[in-house]
């Protein structure tokens, strides 16, 4: 026979049988679409291709500029811009896209859907595969593009800016954007906290009025680099992220190339092997191009996140764009080079002379190059 | 504050050398860890420090130094640092519509063909200003760190301007008030078929002539390495009368709250 409760409490308390009380949980603001890193605690976004995401150390850090340098023929550049601009309607962010060459319009209905795990059904709801939605109409807001631009404007000198026209005007407009929408805090506590998310296609390009793209010695020679550092100080005062594409294969000097790269927080590069010798090699057949990483930022802490390797290709299956590990990309130079190679043992190791021997590691095997037939294994 | 650089280069928060010139400087690396290292160091020491962050915010600054045991945001209320805040700042001054106020610390982004002597003023007034803290403290010698300079010639600023800066401020900081100077130059890599007449090559070799210690940051020539992030030379210039030309190479690492360096070879994964 239980005894009341109250009673079993004993002397020292009274009805409540602890002190102690529940702290009231704070309702913690969390914006969509977003997470904290495991790393540094820094707000992370997805760029829309989770083996990017990886790469990149976790994902996007809101606040900070992703500089992709484009391939060739700018295809896969153009298709991260855009999973880059589908995962920011999935996530309900706001989006600000600026076109020199395609109008904004064009690229928005050209977004890839989401891809959904459900086995039963394939179907993906109308509603999300065209992102000019009319019932939602203030998801997005698509600022910009620059078409048919009269001759005059390129001539025009402003004198009160270092920039040149279009690039004034663009940086005018995002912060135009920023402040009016609130991104930068500015806003009263009833408006919910978004990020919004910038997609700015091929700048550099003779479409916008700058001739880094088209001369050895151009007369705008800092005016993309000018560009880059004022918008990497808008991003900062702001919850934006920016994803940039500059066709790099087409700037001359590479020192404006290193400048561009460390005015930018992450940097990578895509290069497709269209149209190049690489396209038959037997061993990225399975591949459509390599992926560099150029650069990952140090935010709010000395160190960055150390890639394991820098071998990245892509490929670009059924509009699923994945990166991969290849090790054996580093076979490819040996098969060029002439001569038998040696697998070599575990007896063979006191025997090498210690010369300039080339070591490959290929399946936990070591091989070795042999240089003439008088080597003494 | 790193103390196995400390001990590199044989000074401690309690006892430097002053009037020095560091000059900090990377090829394809990242030598902004020695910054932060030099931040510390001289707040540590109780010196006052101007800081010109031209490439990230305060925040980061802030962020960095905790972990390196140094409060940046008490240090800028009790008036020991000056931090001029380059890149949230410089998008305001290249935007705005009218052209007064020219010779602002930032007006280099709007006209960056007329050089920096406003921001020679800015690091001049505020270092002048020392013993003038709330409660009467006096700080030790001024120092001037700078985050970092070659972004200036991404701005459009030419290298004769910021050797003419630099030249300015080793006046006025390491000769008239016996202070330090440490600046980050980062620079390209050595091109031999086109000669950078503009470059921070040229930078980076006029100020190596004018200062007294150089630190330069570079990956391994071997290539990349997981456990050892790059080296770093070390070339004491001559000082005075004692003309001695000394150079080092140092491997180093990066952690979460410091580096640690170690002499060529001796990394715990190689040994």
């Amino acid at each position: 026979m239980a005894a009341p409760v109250s009673g079993m409490a004993g002397s020292t308390s009274t009805g409540n049988a602890t002190s102690f009380q529940k702290k009231p949980r704070r309702k913690l603001v969390s914006i969509p679409g977003t997470r904290p890193s495991v790393q540094n605690g820094q707000l992370l976004v997805s760029s829309g291709v989770s083996s990017l995401d990886y790469v990149i150390g976790g994902g996007l850090a809101v606040g900070t500029l992703l500089l992709v340098e484009e391939d060739r023929y700018d295809s896969y550049s153009h298709m991260l811009l855009r999973y880059f601009l589908a995962e920011g309607v999935v996530c309900g962010h706001e989006l600000f896209l600026a076109s020199a060459r395609d109008h904004p319009d064009e690229i928005v209905q050209e977004l890839p859907s989401p891809i959904v795990d459900d086995v039963a059904g394939m179907k993906i709801s109308e509603g999300q595969s065209q992102p000019s939605d009319p019932e939602n109409p203030d998801t997005m807001k698509i600022a910009w593009r620059y078409q048919n631009q009269p001759r005059y404007i390129l001539f025009l000198s402003c004198s009160f800016s270092p920039l040149p026209v279009p690039y004034h005007a663009l940086l005018k407009s995002i912060q135009t954007v920023i402040r009016k929408e609130g991104f930068d805090g500015s806003t009263p506590q009833s408006k919910v906290r978004n990020v919004l998310r910038l997609g700015l296609h091929s700048l550099g390009s003779v479409l916008w009025g700058d001739d880094v793209c088209c001369k050895d010695n151009p007369a705008h020679c800092h005016a993309l680099t000018t560009f880059l550092y004022a918008l990497r100080g808008l991003l900062r005062t702001s919850l934006s992220v920016a994803m940039v594409t500059v066709p790099s294969h087409l700037i001359q000097n590479r020192a404006v190339m290193g400048r561009i790269i460390r005015l930018s927080d992450t940097a990578i590069a895509l290069e497709s092997f269209r149209g190049s010798e690489k396209e038959t090699n037997p061993l990225y057949k399975d591949y459509h191009g390599l992926l560099h990483v150029r650069q990952l930022p140090r935010l709010n802490c000395l160190s960055c996140e150390v890639p394991d390797t820098k071998d990245l290709a892509f490929k670009l299956k059924r509009k699923q764009f994945t990166i991969e590990v290849t090790s054996e990309c580093l076979s490819i130079k040996w098969r060029q080079m002439k001569g038998p190679r040696l697998l070599l043992k575990p007896h063979h190791w006191p025997l090498i002379k210690l010369s300039v021997v080339k070591l490959l590691i290929v399946n936990q095997e070591v091989y070795c190059l042999r240089r003439t037939s008088s080597l003494c294994l | 504050m790193f103390p196995e650089l400390n001990s590199i280069l044989n000074s401690t928060p309690d006892s430097f050398k002053s009037s020095d010139f560091i000059l900090v400087s990377d090829r394809r690396a990242d030598a902004s860890f020695l910054i932060h290292h030099y931040l510390s160091f001289y707040l540590r020491a109780g010196c006052k420090v101007c800081f010109l962050g031209l490439v990230q915010s305060f925040s980061h600054y802030s962020a960095v130094s905790q972990r390196l045991g140094v409060s940046l945001a008490q240090a800028r209320e009790k008036g020991q640092l000056v931090f001029l805040e380059g890149l949230k700042d410089s998008v305001g001054v290249l935007l705005q519509e009218d052209t007064s106020q020219e010779t602002q610390p930032l007006s280099y982004v709007r006209s960056p063909g007329a050089g920096l002597e406003g921001l020679f003023r800015f690091v001049e007034c505020s270092m002048r200003q020392s013993g003038d803290g709330d409660a009467g403290e006096s700080w030790g010698p001024p120092v001037l760190l700078i985050d970092d300079l070659s972004v200036l010639l991404s701005l459009g600023v030419s290298v004769g301007a910021i050797l003419d800066f630099t030249l300015y401020c080793q006046a006025t900081m390491c000769s008239e008030l016996q202070g330090n100077m440490v600046i980050l130059v980062r620079c390209e890599e050595e091109d031999a078929d086109d000669v950078d007449e503009e470059g921070s090559n040229l930078l980076q070799r006029g100020l190596v002539h004018q200062c007294n210690l150089a630190l330069h940051v570079e990956g391994l020539p071997t290539g990349y390495c997981r456990d050892i992030h790059g080296q770093m030379e070390v070339w004491w210039r001559q000082r005075g009368e004692n003309i001695y030309n000394q150079r080092k190479i140092f491997h180093f690492k990066v952690h979460d709250k410091g580096a640690s360096f170690f002499a060529r070879g001796t990394s715990s994964a190689v040994l």
